[in-house]
């Protein structure tokens, strides 16, 4: 059984569907305990970094996905589940997770007919192979809605990038932790056959 | 870079398609349900429900709509029709809607987008006006003017004004719904869409008035909007969505084309 992390960001059950659509058996929770033991994880989320991170502290979320991202449970992040598993959000000045170094910024575009938030459907490009975006071919569009971008410490946790003015990272991961900026749940097929994928993942990645 | 969107809209009245002209004489033309699933298949970008029912039994209704299409649709829905408080859109939410959309109850009250863009994010409400065309005048400076209660109630409010103070409410987007296109698959309103598009910095989606593929070309250059609403001419089959799609790709419109 899979964990979908309720911590209070947003509307949970378009990620449900999603799951039930490609076979995932997944309970909504908030947790600590079931979260420590799922088999997998996803981590969704929409909102702002601020809010999110005292409702994981309040419930004591936060130290229940650190702890299993240190056992090694698949997990898959998603928008702010991506963002809030970096060290720091300017959103709101947060110190969010950690789980990966890293650090979240607001899109700051020249073009003024580039509107923020990043709302609609772009193009992943996947430029470090891994199993969970194995399949996502060249033009494969994603649908995104985000105002800050993930900017990772190191580059080799970047798996995909994406292009909105200047290039940035649009899917991100390390060991068992797996991350994407877009919606898979709202990406049509392409979206689907991620989540599909990452219901079979084993949380191991090839170097 | 972003794709522009190809968006289709299914008036939903007691729970089937309809389709009006000039937002009159709507008739009954089939399942939304199935329609909904048929233009997902077919590589469309975004779904908008709009409700108009009439029963009392509306809300129950457009809400097992949607419920039924969330559960075999997995692109961005969006939902309007007699939105009027906060619990009308987290019931809409939880039914599956994305997106609400704001109309009428937002121009009688406007703090309704506030606190809708507070409960469940400013990028997931859109303001959705219907507009029409007038002589200008001191209330109306740029000769387009607000009417709501599905076209029946002239406002008196300036459309460009509106927008503006949408955008400042808290929409994170609007819909431009010209009252003389509606329906008469003659194009969309091309000076209005670009006026709007240019005064605010929030996505634009055209509406009204598509016939041919043409019009979505002209509304998503000339008209600068970000996406592009249609009904009637998928509806009845004369188009379909990755027809347009692929149209409008090959004249040079960046569009998502793998689905």
């Amino acid at each position: 059984m899979a964990v979908i992390v309720d911590y209070d960001a947003g509307n949970l059950m378009s990620v449900a569907r999603a799951c039930r659509e490609v076979g995932l058996r997944a309970e909504i929770s908030s947790d600590p305990t079931r979260i420590r033991h799922a088999e997998r994880i996803i981590f969704p989320g929409v909102g702002a970094a601020g809010s999110a991170m005292r409702s994981l502290a309040a419930s004591g979320v936060d130290a229940a996905l650190t702890d299993a991202f240190a056992s090694g449970t698949p997990i898959l992040g998603i928008c702010l589940g991506l963002q809030i598993s970096l060290d720091h959000s300017e959103e709101n000045d947060t110190v969010t997770l950690g789980l990966l170094p890293g650090e979240v910024r607001r899109f700051r575009l020249d073009d003024p007919s580039l509107k923020v938030p990043h709302m609609g459907w772009n193009a992943v490009r996947v430029i470090r192979r891994h199993p969970v975006l194995d399949g996502v071919e060249e033009g494969d569009e994603f649908y995104f809605v985000h105002a800050y971008r993930p900017i990772p410490a190191h580059a080799a946790d970047i798996i995909a990038e994406s292009v909105y003015e200047g290039s940035f990272c649009s899917a991100l991961g390390r060991g068992n932790y797996v991350a994407t900026q877009f919606h898979p749940e709202k990406s049509g097929r392409v979206g689907l056959r991620l989540l599909e994928r990452f219901a079979d993942w084993d949380g191991r990645v090839d170097a | 870079m972003l794709s522009k969107r190809l968006i289709a809209c299914l008036d939903v009245r007691d729970g089937h398609l309809a389709k009006s002209v000039k937002f009159v004489d709507t008739k009954n033309i089939g399942d939304p349900v199935a329609k909904a699933r048929e233009y997902y298949l077919d590589g469309l970008d975004e779904l908008v429900f709009y409700d108009i029912t009439a029963s009392s039994e509306r809300r129950r209704i457009i809400l097992d709509v949607v419920e039924a299409v969330a559960e075999q649709v997995f692109i961005p829905l969006s939902v309007g029709g007699g939105v009027a408080s906060v619990g009308d859109a987290t019931d809409l939410r939880l039914a599956g809607a994305e997106k609400i959309n704001v109309n009428s109850a937002a121009v009688r009250r406007p703090a309704l987008i506030a606190e809708c863009a507070q409960a469940i994010g400013n990028q997931n409400v859109v303001l959705s006006m219907d507009i029409r065309r007038v002589v200008a005048s001191a209330d109306v400076p740029s000769g387009y003017e607000i009417v709501i209660d599905g076209g029946r109630q002239p406002m008196g409010i300036d459309a460009l004004g509106w927008a503006k103070e949408g955008e400042r409410l808290g929409a994170g987007e609007l819909v431009v719904n010209s009252i003389d296109a509606d329906g008469t698959r003659e194009g969309y309103e091309l000076d209005l869409t670009r006026m709007l598009s240019e005064a605010v910095r929030i996505p634009v989606i055209a509406s009204g008035g598509a016939g041919v593929p043409e019009h979505l070309y002209d509304v998503l250059t000339d008209g600068k909007a970000d996406a592009a609403l249609v009904a009637s001419m998928v509806h009845y089959g004369d188009y379909t969505v990755s027809g347009l799609k692929r149209h409008l790709h090959e004249k040079g419109v960046k569009m998502r084309m793998s689905w």
